[in-house]
């Protein structure tokens, strides 16, 4: 049976190990986990070792050594979930089904646990079954789950609304409403030429939408002057940010103009190889995404002699990722990519140079794709016209939390924060998150400050919090979050997260001194400027972000107020003062007072 | 390439292809490290290493030296964010030094004495590890073990073997062995391996050998790491 089975993964995955993940996805949805006679055939039908099989399963998320429930619940544990009731759905869920957070009930059907933001906050509380998603969980929809859970119905026969997304677009800007026909930046591109149109991409100014916001322009030009080959294009669609959705939207809605940027890239820096690094929780996009694929190949977007162009050869993988935050980190992925567990790379070199199997490789967001898409098609200056000078264009954003209207916005770079919660419906607002965990929290004094890579960038996640909110369980989830998705692979993080989630935890529940807050505040500096990689750098970024903007609500929280002198409270605020960028009488502690 | 740089004033030769601590370490400037070793492919995650280059912080053990580089390794922050470091590698395993028999050759206390480290300062996690006796002649005490890979790069790249491997995520760390079993008498490692002999800490211990130096006589007893780094380590080198 298994032999069977393992025979046929392998011939589809075509023996390949850099498909390790892939193939370990099929073991676990058909065994509920992988077993060990699994690793071994694995082991030495790839002729890798079967330490790298293990050590690639305890790595994510979605793979288990031990048995899951034939019904494996997920619910996501994303603070807008969390606000939305995710411990009541877990709770009923938990006495409905008679099995434990955490466990698996003993007759093997049903397993249920938390998970990181699964990419639906827009309508939490939501979930995942087996992969697929639940969206807007509450206890009818639950009722009827857990009845066809119970009669060990086949997922394939549940009603497909109990699955059903929304794509809710609350306000479409500049490349959300442009029309585009299949093949129109590549006509574009093609008669324009391909040294004019990177010239266009140069004179567009697009900076990557994936968070860093590096010149897209720039990364091209560099990769296609390497003289390596092949050269591979890869879509980062790992969109793990907590709140963030958009690029779900846009693989559902608008995966042909993601593709075929991908494609005018390609054609640019002389590729033959695209790969899409879809995250394991938008498994319900993958059949419609190799549908469209297909389409495109028919319409000779893809494969060889795209548009009867000679030599023009490129087709596009989709490759699954298996629930790691930090595969979302370029070089973590091209690892994951590779077989391997997501451990980002030192560098230099960087991917440009030496990415995916060692050789010159783009990797971009879905966003960015979809703008360079229709850069190719208008042009620089139609793009570069919006927006502010080092920021230009238009940016989606992901808006969830305390607001009438959660879903997508599009709006030009420079938009006040003030402008985008009127828009969304938010009121009596006590923060927003900015980027997400990795991003910035601001206070309701902040509002005036404006979407730009110059002041509060995004990769697109926007929470609002209302007056209603507990500033303690926002930086609380975050902070757990980073140590949930710490990689491990370098000390400060590795110990330096999980040490930040005890000291947090000590500091609200109301066991913290003055000089456990000091404390707190040095070891977010050793954490942040001794990391490895992006995460490390900003998993202290939700405790210096909230201490920064209600440094007295943390004050509130010590158990002796009183201070010894030997602390100067308001000097350990510095650092968080200067990276969210505020000097203002608010952020500073009026200390020693009584 | 090669040229000079500056590490904290002093001018310093590279040559083409070294990384800013071989160059330290061929001068006789020491940076402290753990995963670092002379002769083994850069690994840089103990962070022990980390230095300012022309303003920026990287990893000394792999970023490459460059011209006309500004480095910055010692100085009063550098040095207590490096205790922290060693002192976060104590809490995370159990390190109970004088039951060791590491103690006195162990690069991990060797480090923590040349950083004046006086107590753990942070709490201790009380990591459930275990030990792997199973080998007639090596053994493995998984509390020790402070994932810096050497055994796992020593057992790949000089012994031609993969013994050994670094799995799960964040906290949850643990070295495991390339055998049916797990266990290492099931691997094919053997005495003369590399891999049994690179271990910085007292995770994997030849036995029958315990003791026959004395504590008190032994290497960190006599010279502090920062001197014997730039003599010994030298003579590892391929
Ligand atoms: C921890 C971490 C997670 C990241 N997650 C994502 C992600 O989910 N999607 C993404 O596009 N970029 C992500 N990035 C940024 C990528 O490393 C990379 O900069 C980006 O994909 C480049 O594409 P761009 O230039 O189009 O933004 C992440 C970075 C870090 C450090
Ligand atoms: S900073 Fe964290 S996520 Fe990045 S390499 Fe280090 S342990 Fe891994
Ligand atoms: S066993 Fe020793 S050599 Fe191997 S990773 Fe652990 S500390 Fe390093
Ligand atoms: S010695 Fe450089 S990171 Fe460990």
């Amino acid at each position: 049976m298994l032999t069977t089975f393992l025979q046929k993964v392998l011939t589809e995955a075509d023996y390949q190990p850099f498909r390790l993940l892939g193939m370990l996805r099929k073991v676990q949805a058909q065994y509920q986990h992988i077993p060990p006679e699994a690793i071994d055939s694995l082991a030495e039908a790839l002729n890798i070792p079967r330490t790298q099989i293990i050590a690639v399963v305890e790595f994510y998320s979605f793979l288990h050594l031990t048995p899951q429930g034939r019904y494996d619940i997920l619910i996501s544990n994303s603070i807008t979930d969390q606000m939305l009731g995710n411990d009541q759905i877990i709770s009923y869920l938990s006495s409905t089904l008679n099995v434990k957070l955490g466990e698996v009930r003993d007759d093997g059907l049903v397993s249920l646990n938390h998970t990181s933001c699964s990419g639906m906050c827009d309508q939490g509380p939501a979930g995942l079954i087996n992969g697929y998603p639940l969206p807007r969980l509450d206890p009818p929809k639950i009722d009827r789950i857990v009845a066809l859970i119970e009669q060990q119905t086949p997922l394939t026969e549940w009603p497909p609304e109990l699955f059903h997304v929304e794509e809710i677009i609350h306000k479409p800007g500049l490349l959300l409403t442009q029309a585009f026909n299949n093949g129109d930046a590549l006509h574009a591109t093609f008669t324009r030429g391909l040294a004019e149109t990177l010239a266009e991409a140069d004179l567009s100014n697009l900076r990557g939408r994936g968070g860093a916001g590096f010149k897209t322009a720039l990364k091209w030009r560099t990769c296609s002057q390497q003289a390596a080959t092949p050269r591979y294009v890869i879509c980062n669609a790992d969109e793990g940010e907590p709140g963030t959705f958009k690029d779900r939207m846009l693989l559902d809605l608008y995966a042909d103009q993601v593709f075929e940027g991908m494609t005018v890239c390609a054609a640019i820096i002389g590729s033959n190889q695209g790969l899409l690094y879809l995250r394991g929780e938008y498994l319900f996009l993958y059949e419609k995404l190799l549908d469209v694929l297909q389409q495109r190949r028919e319409q000779g977007l893809l494969g060889t002699n795209i548009l009867g162009r000679a030599g023009f050869d490129f087709d596009i993988e989709i490759r699954m990722g298996a629930g790691a935050y930090i595969c979302g980190e370029a070089s973590a992925q091209i690892e994951s990519l590779e077989g391997k567990p997501g451990i980002p790379r030192t560098k230099p070199p960087n991917s440009v140079m030496c990415g995916y199997q060692r050789k010159p490789t783009v990797v971009d967001n879905v966003e960015t794709f979809l703008a360079s898409t229709h850069i190719a098609i208008h042009g620089g200056q139609w793009f570069a016209d919006i927006g502010t000078p080092q920021s230009t264009g238009t940016k989606l954003l992901s808006i969830s939390g305390d607001c009438a209207r959660p879903g997508i916005y599009e709006y030009p770079f420079g938009v006040s924060i003030r402008e985008i919660l009127q828009d969304c419906g938010a009121s009596d607002v006590m923060g927003v998150q900015v980027g997400g965990p990795s991003g910035t929290f601001i206070s309701n004094r902040e509002l005036d400050r404006v979407l730009a890579f110059e002041d509060l960038s995004s990769a697109g996640s926007f929470m609002v919090f209302n007056s209603t909110r507990n500033i303690f369980d926002i930086a609380r989830n975050f902070t757990d979050f980073f140590a949930h998705e710490s990689c491990g692979f370098c000390t400060p993080c590795r110990v330096g997260t999980s040490l930040l989630k005890q000291q947090l935890h000590k500091i609200i529940d109301g066991h913290g001194s003055a000089a456990d807050l000091e404390e707190l505040s040095e070891l977010c500096l050793v954490v942040r400027n001794n990391s490895h990689c992006g995460l490390g750098e900003s998993a202290a970024n939700p405790i210096l972000t909230t201490l920064a903007s209600y440094p007295d609500l943390y004050l509130k929280q010590l158990k002796h107020q009183e201070f010894s002198p030997g602390f100067d409270l308001d000097a350990t605020l510095n650092v968080a003062r200067r990276m969210a960028q505020r000097d203002d009488p608010s952020a500073h502690l009026m200390q020693v007072e009584n | 390439m090669s040229g000079t740089l500056t590490i904290d004033d002093q001018i310093i030769p590279f040559s083409d292809g070294q990384t800013i601590i071989e160059a330290a370490r061929t001068a006789g400037v020491y940076i402290p490290h753990l995963c670092h070793r002379p002769g083994y492919s850069p690994h840089g995650s103990c962070k022990l290493c980390t230095v300012f280059v022309n303003g920026r912080q990287c990893s000394a053990c792999t970023f490459p030296a460059a011209d006309g580089q500004k480095v910055i390794s010692t100085n009063e922050d550098m040095q207590q964010d490096r205790l922290r470091i060693t002192q976060m590698l104590f809490v995370e395993g159990n390190h109970f030094c004088p039951s060791c028999e590491k103690s006195g050759n162990c690069q991990l206390q060797g480090v923590a004495y040349h950083l004046n480290m006086l107590d753990n300062h942070f709490p201790h996690f009380y990591a459930q590890r275990e030990m792997d006796a199973s080998h007639p002649d090596i053994l493995i005490d998984h509390n020790r073990c402070i994932f810096c890979n050497l055994c796992v790069r020593a057992s790949r790249d000089k012994d031609g073997k993969n013994v050994f491997a670094i799995a799960g995520r964040g906290i949850n760390k643990r070295l495991i062995i390339n055998s049916p079993t797990g266990k290492l008498k099931d691997s094919d490692i053997s005495m003369d391996d590399c891999a049994a002999h690179v271990c910085p800490t007292g995770a994997i211990l030849i036995k029958h050998t315990g003791y026959q130096v004395p504590i008190g006589e032994r290497i960190y007893d006599h010279q502090p790491i920062s001197q014997v780094a730039c003599d010994t380590e030298a003579d590892h080198d391929e």
